[in-house]
């Protein structure tokens, strides 16, 4: 009996697709079958709805204002911050730091924490599987200081290999930068061990969870890390929000980012004192609105339950990976044991670019490429892949559309072949 | 693929299937006088592309790398329509090409072969690979040392 028999189709949805108004738009005559989470998830109506609402009766500057609004503004806003104090267990409000998102989270600590802590010859370890922006940051910042970036390898599965990881730990090592989840292979890396490793040299641990957090519950206190980034937008909120959880005497002993309104307590001619954090790391108006549309996603989210998405994922995961691998001259791109919703692949003779097109002729919307992160497609040897990357409201039509699509490419490209 | 849409029809014709597999020219050069590298970051497609030019003619027309179906058979269109030509006729046909499949058809050009491309109109995202390969020869030409991109 194949896997897709033993799957009842009940238990293949959670029947939230009507949440989403976007999935009810047709692409190209078709039905959309959005299968590109990992770049971008969609927002359900609560969020949307959490945007305008704000804009219609709650608009106005934070933090600065004696006038009702700007009081109400401000207690929307730091009410946003419990909400992402609870989502990550974290201990404290004020270990929560709003950015712009993922990218800016880790330039922040580079750029804070790395330039004030860093030493010529202090080394920086990242694996072999991260994204550009937990890579480039680190280039950047060892270039600034003359510390060394050493890089952990991974195997040909997709998984960091941690006894080659746990040599690479040295007296020198001062920081360890990880992705939770990877976006090109969906590894899931095991965090609490390689904290635990991090620790018997003094290193500290930043964790990349942009991939993470929509997909399995994170907790700052059990993971034990000591940065933790993300971005809203993959976590059904909106764009240009996000989160650097930090430990709170490491964010209180960091000097300041950027410099400007908000950040500060005084300000003379001559100098400046800064606020504590987390405002020390918000100077400028922030993002007011995206706050509130992040809090409502993570709202969203934690009323469908992350254990039952996490399932939810993990059968669409297997159904499709099965599926996809029973077809003719396909190879998969990361099989680690543990994954989350991310089917990365390639096929014989249908360069990735080309799927892209023809599943896209279908309503299929998958991701072409190299993911931002080249390292990876490099090991592979590969110029990049097709990934589907899967979220709460997909379900096993959209496992069979993905399937049937891949075919029609498969047979565009291969009769032709026999002519 | 009696049920695929007329603008996938029009992209993927059979021209660029026969291209894709069997590339023409696919081959590097001796003693060229004229080489440039291509490479489009986005998709990861590299090609080298191997001019000979004589008394402003080009002789001879050949490429390495690797790209999709739409960037190689174009590559290996290019090679073909050039040989012969003269550079002019080349930069001019570099131009037109380009307008086709941008813009408009221009009028009174016959592009013989490389009118299969006009397809790539209705798909803007693979402009880019499908005129990789013009960008590389209009660099090898120029005598420009840095690697074309198309991004």
């Amino acid at each position: 009996m194949s896997l897709s028999q033993a799957i009842p189709l009940a238990e293949t949805t959670l029947e939230l697709a009507g949440d989403f108004p976007i999935l009810a738009r047709p692409v190209r005559g078709k039905r959309l079958v959005y299968l590109d989470n990992g770049a971008t998830t969609q927002k359900p109506v609560a969020v949307i709805q959490a945007e305008s609402q704000f804009y219609e009766q709650s608009n106005a500057n934070i933090h600065r204002g004696v006038h009702w609004l700007s009081q109400h503004a401000t207690d929307l806003y730091e009410a946003g911050r419990a909400t992402v104090r609870s989502f990550l267990n974290a201990r404290h409000d004020d270990e929560i730091v709003f950015t712009r998102g993922t990218t800016e989270s880790i330039n922040l600590v580079a750029q804070s924490w790395g330039r004030a802590n860093l030493k010529a010859g202090d080394e920086v370890l990242i694996t072999a599987m991260e994204h550009h922006s937990n890579i480039v940051p680190w280039q950047m910042l060892c270039e600034q200081t003359g510390a060394v970036l050493k890089v952990a390898p991974i195997d040909d599965r997709g998984e960091l290999l941690m006894d080659q990881y746990a040599r690479l730990l040295g007296p020198r090592t001062r920081l360890v930068c990880v992705a939770h989840v990877s976006n090109a292979l969906g590894t899931i890396n095991p965090v609490e061990d390689i904290v635990r490793e991090a620790r018997r040299v003094g290193a500290l641990v930043l964790v990349d969870g942009a991939q993470a957090v929509a997909h399995q519950s994170v907790d700052m206190q059990a993971l034990d890390c000591d940065f933790y980034a993300f971005s809203a937008h993959k976590l059904y909120g909106p764009t240009g929000i996000g989160v650097l959880y930090g430990r709170r005497e490491l964010l209180q002993a960091m000097p300041p980012w950027q410099g400007g309104g908000d950040m500060i307590l005084t300000v003379s001619l001559d100098k400046s004192t800064y606020a504590d954090a987390p405002q020390r790391f918000e100077a400028g108006t922030p993002n007011i609105a995206g706050v509130v549309g992040m809090a409502a996603g993570i709202d969203y989210v934690q009323s469908v339950g992350l254990d039952r998405i996490a399932a939810h994922e993990r059968q669409l995961l297997d159904l499709a990976t099965e599926r996809i691998s029973a077809l003719p001259g396909v190879r998969l791109i990361g099989t680690a044991a543990q994954k989350a919703g991310i089917l990365s692949f390639v096929i014989d003779g249908i360069h990735p670019h080309d799927l892209g097109t023809i599943l896209d002729s279908e309503g299929v919307a998958i991701r072409a490429g190299h993911h931002c992160a080249m390292p990876i497609m490099t090991q592979f040897g590969i110029p990049g892949t097709a990934r589907a990357s899967f979220a709460l409201y997909n379900g096993l039509e959209d496992v069979t559309a993905l399937v049937e699509a891949v075919r029609k490419a498969q047979a565009l490209f291969g009769s032709t072949e026999a002519s | 693929m009696s049920d695929m849409q007329p603008d996938l029809r029009e992209l993927y014709q059979e021209v660029i299937f026969d291209h894709n597999r069997r590339p023409r020219n696919y081959h590097g050069m001796e003693r060229p006088s004229h080489v440039a590298q291509g490479h489009n970051p986005l998709c990861g497609d590299e090609l080298t592309v191997y001019l000979r030019v004589e008394e402003g003619i080009v002789a001879e027309a050949s490429f390495v790398g690797q790209g999709c179906a739409i960037s190689t058979a174009s590559a290996s269109l290019m090679t073909e329509a050039v040989q012969g030509k003269s550079v002019e006729e080349v930069r001019a046909l570099f131009s037109d090409f380009h307008t086709m499949l941008t813009d408009v058809q221009p009028e009174g050009r016959d592009f013989g072969k490389l009118q299969v491309l006009a397809g790539v109109r209705e798909f803007p995202v693979r402009v880019k690979c499908a005129t990789l390969a013009w960008h590389t020869l209009h660099n090898a030409l120029a005598g420009v040392s840095d690697t074309a991109k198309t991004e």
